[in-house]
């Protein structure tokens, strides 16, 4: 029933969740972070915020941890040539991981102003680095990526941080950004007292017309000024993973799977039908801006996901080591088994997700939290 | 292509730092819950209000301790791909299962309930947030087990073979990555010293407060449940520390001989040496103490196997090198022409040895063209660092016996009801408290440094493994954790102590800031662990 290529697919298809979740998940708090001092104007403000994605942080951030872990086990060459690649970048994006969970927990153990200053900011500065990296690293992947293997396998690069800073890249870095500041305010007006919330409501809707704004900037930049890849040749679906066996051509539209399946054109007709969610509901009551938001998101890494299909990692320097879906993977054994354990643990992880959201759920309040100590 | 011999050393000592560093917490996040999950056991059973403050006072110096674990486990599941790309090639299709199944099954379900633990108080029932932390005990010990699993393989690289296809190993059973000896035998070893070093934290701690006259119910409340846990913890490490020995004696004979600076094989059983000042350059041992028989008895379970030492393993060595040779040059030949079936028998024949030919590649660039002398070279390589090993081993040892004895101690003083009869006994029992610690980072050592200079034995030469990056980029990141790591660790110990010193009193958690009617403490100390402004 599972064949090697029915596999490469699922994990593709995978591999697209939990990208999905951890930006879903995670990205709200990320937007939470970075605007601490613009939706916070004082500490009891910026202690309802905080105490919005207190008790669920933590676990938002395993879908990045949970992301590398996958990665590593279904695409090892995805995870060895990006990550290595890639490496200032990457460094960056764990400084923002190390120091967002001390952050959370040490920014309330001392009752000095200058102490929470620092944290405030150390918050902010994770919640901005990521969202921008996470962005620009992906905009490279449409550009391609300076790397090569030789028979061995070992890959080597040519370039360094700076050169990731193509122009394209920035935007994307941008909508990245735009994006996930809209959620993180979406997140506030439903979460927060009222009266930081009608500030996050303003925020949201700024941030989500800017975001649609650079969204289609970026998708006709993509469409006119940016080359595509494709494999020349047959597409061998469940050949051996090794990506010196095929041949590439560049030159051609990232936009080619659009045209072969139009059904792919939900990704960004959902995304931007999400940004207009976003301004209709975002003010009233109940989920629907956080939905809109949430639809954002999704829609834009699907956009990607689909524009890149089967590509995983183009390479500019050598087009036939790039990797793709059908020689990058692990072996079938491998892929079939971590379905296994997906599909047991993986609605499980919903449940009680699901549970915690449920018994945390309720506005935070500046009532509730002058009231109340000085967090965790 | 040549790999860059400072690139190798500098990753090397990035993941030495950054593990050695990670693992400064892990241990006590493992301990701590679990006393903090039979303290709240005690709580819904008896009802009793001091017991919940006290898992609300421990819980706050959990926090802070885990706050750092989780920090500092993300570099953990990263760098393999920055700076050990080749590594993470060349294995990820075994190695990399464990570390997902660990997200999946145990570290998701332990970051989504610390927050309910620490802020669900009064949004749930008793009952219900027993449970969540026992989930939560739960889902880091189970987090552990499927970290060692993939460590364990890389001591004892079970179930999977080499693919000239792909040019990496590939599983060809999970069951015996998962049921890896190894890994059981480390993983009750592993578990056991943090339990160990948590209760040693509530032990130390507890008898400071008595030192200091305060919070003395509390105190030996806390000493009494410490007492418990940490003698049945330390007797586990200790008995399945010997299990590990055993297991290591089995597969890994170079790092069991290099742990007991046993340069020749001796006559069955092997003697123990106690005490010695190992000689790398003279292949000898001065001033060495030994007690007859243990030796054998501990690594082979019996008084007639032999355990081999150093000279012959590397005798061994090159014949395994030679026929490494072989594999290689098959392997070789099958790139150019994957159907050759004379190379594809010789590779089936030989393809347990291709990593030694690989250890080559440090010394010659074309394994093919080694001279004997070359040979000889590679083969000395796998000789660990003796000395690192031996007293790293016996100070590791040492301190699990004094654990025992320590534990023991108390647990007859706490049966008896005087635990702060002896201001020399609490004392010692605050000042014991960096001894897991030293024990751990020192059992890590023997693991891994030992292992060297394999990164997964008899697979894959470490030096093989690194990522294509510069001396420059390692050089920078290096900078960057050494930095802020230690500002990290400065800024943990600062916290800890301060919240150690104010106490269960200081923070108002016990006796109550105000008294209480029973049943009404709960709604008081609203969400957090009570501190009040």
């Amino acid at each position: 029933m599972f064949d090697y290529e029915t596999l490469r697919v699922i994990w593709w298809a995978l591999l697209g969740a939990l990208l999905i979740g951890f930006a879903l998940m995670d990205g709200f708090d990320f937007g939470i972070a970075a605007l601490l001092r613009v939706l916070g104007r004082d500490e009891d403000e910026r202690r309802v915020l905080l105490e919005t994605i207190e008790p669920t942080w933590e676990g938002n951030q395993v879908w990045f941890v949970l992301g590398g872990g996958a990665s590593f086990a279904a695409w090892p060459l995805l995870y060895a040539t990006a990550f290595s690649g890639m490496y200032f970048a990457l460094a960056l994006v764990l400084l923002a991981f190390i120091l967002r969970p001390v952050g959370f927990n040490f920014r309330g153990k001392m009752h000095d102003p200058r102490w929470r200053d620092l944290w405030d900011w150390v918050l902010v500065g994770s919640g901005v680095v990521v969202m921008l990296v996470s962005g620009v690293g992906f905009g490279n992947l449409f550009l391609g990526l300076p790397f090569r293997f030789d028979g061995d396998l070992r890959m080597s690069w040519q370039g360094g941080f700076f050169d990731l800073l193509h122009p394209f890249a920035l935007l994307a870095g941008l909508v990245s950004v735009a994006m996930l500041l809209t959620h993180g305010a979406c997140w506030a007006a439903l979460k927060a007292d009222h009266a930081v919330a009608a500030r996050a409501v303003r925020v949201a809707r700024v941030a989500a017309l800017a975001y649609a704004v650079l969204y289609v900037l970026a998708g006709i930049w993509l469409a006119y000024g940016v080359p595509g890849y494709a494999v020349v040749g047959p597409v061998v679906a469940d050949g051996v993973a090794n990506p010196l066996y095929k041949q590439v051509a560049v030159g051609g539209s990232w936009f080619a799977g659009y045209l072969l399946h139009p059904w792919f054109w939900i990704a960004p007709v959902l995304a931007l039908v999400g940004a207009v969610q976003v301004q209709w509901q975002v003010g009233r009551r109940g989920l629907g801006g956080f939905l809109g938001s949430g639809a954002m998101v999704a829609g834009t890494i699907l956009s990607n996901g689909f524009a890149l299909f089967p590509f995983l990692l183009p390479s500019s320097l050598d087009p036939r080591s790039s990797l793709t879906i059908w020689d990058a993977s692990s072996s079938r054994a491998t892929l079939l088994l971590m379905l296994a354990a997906t599909a047991v643990f993986l609605p499980l992880i919903v449940l009680y997700t699901g549970w915690v959201y449920r018994v945390m759920r309720g506005r935070v309040t500046l009532e509730h939290v002058r009231g109340n100590g000085h967090g965790y | 292509m040549i790999i860059a011999a400072d690139v190798v050393t500098l990753s090397r000592l990035q993941f030495a730092l950054t593990a050695l560093y990670h693992f400064l917490f892990v241990p006590l996040t493992l301990g701590l819950v679990w006393m903090l999950a039979i303290m709240e056991s005690v709580y819904v059973m008896t009802g009793r209000e001091v017991w919940k403050r006290m898992v609300q006072f421990w819980g706050v110096l959990f926090g802070i301790n885990f706050a750092m674990g989780v920090a500092t486990g993300i570099t953990m599941e990263f760098q393999f791909g920055m700076n050990w790309a080749y590594y993470a090639h060349y294995v990820g299709d075994v190695f990399g299962t464990p570390l997902a199944i660990e997200g999946l099954m145990a570290f998701f379900l332990e970051g989504t309930l610390i927050g309910v633990f620490f802020m669900g108080w009064n949004r749930i029932s008793r009952v219900k947030h027993l449970l969540v932390t026992w989930f939560l005990a739960l889902a880091t010990s189970l987090s552990a087990l499927w970290i060692l699993i993939a460590n364990a393989w890389m001591q004892n690289p079970v179930g999977a073979a080499f693919n000239p296809e792909t040019m990496r190993m590939e599983v060809t059973s999970f069951s015996e990555v998962f049921f890896n000896p190894v890994a059981q035998a480390k993983f009750v070893h592993t578990v056991s010293a943090g339990y160990v070093m948590g209760a040693m934290f509530v032990l130390s701690i507890s008898a400071w407060y008595l030192l200091k006259g305060r919070n003395t119910d509390f105190a030996k409340r806390s000493m009494t449940v410490a007492a418990s846990f940490g003698l049945a913890a330390a007797l586990s490490v200790v008995v399945l520390g010997d299990e590990s020995g055993y297991t290591v004696s089995e597969n890994q004979k170079m790092k069991m001989a290099a742990i007991e600076a046993m340069w020749e094989t001796e006559p069955a059983p092997a003697s123990f040496t106690v005490f010695g000042i190992p000689d790398v350059k003279n292949h000898t041992t001065h001033f060495a103490l030994r007690v007859p028989w243990v030796m054998g008895l501990i690594g082979t379970r019996s008084i007639d196997q032999e355990i081999p030492g150093i000279a012959n393993l590397v005798e061994d060595t090159k014949g395994k090198i030679g026929n490494g040779i072989k594999a290689y040059d098959a392997m070789l030949v099958l790139r150019e022409d994957k159907n050759d079936a004379q190379a594809k028998a010789i590779l089936a024949a030989h393809d347990k040895d291709l990593g030694y030919a690989l250890l080559l590649k440090k010394f010659i660039d074309d394994p093919r063209r080694a001279t004997p002398a070359d040979i000889q070279k590679a083969a000395d390589s796998t000789i660990p660092d003796v000395p690192v090993l031996f007293w790293s081993f016996r100070v590791m040892v040492g301190c699990g016996f004094y654990f025992i004895a320590l534990f023991a101690f108390s647990f007859w003083q706490a049966s008896k009801r005087r635990l702060d009869a002896h201001r020399w006994y609490l004392k010692l029992a605050l000042w014991s408290l960096p001894l897991p610690w030293v024990a751990a980072e020192l059992g890590w050592i023997v693991a891994e440094y030992g292992r060297q200079p394999w990164a997964i034995e008899g697979i894959l030469p470490t030096a093989l493994g690194v990522s294509s990056v510069t001396a420059g980029q390692v050089w920078t990141s290096l900078g960057g954790f050494v930095l802020f790591y230690t500002a990290l660790a400065v800024i943990d110990a600062v916290l800890m102590v301060k919240y150690a010193r104010k106490g269960p009193d200081g923070l108002g958690i016990w006796p109550a800031a105000s008294p209480l009617p029973p049943g009404e403490g709960a709604r008081k100390a609203e969400g957090t662990a009570g501190a009040q402004p």
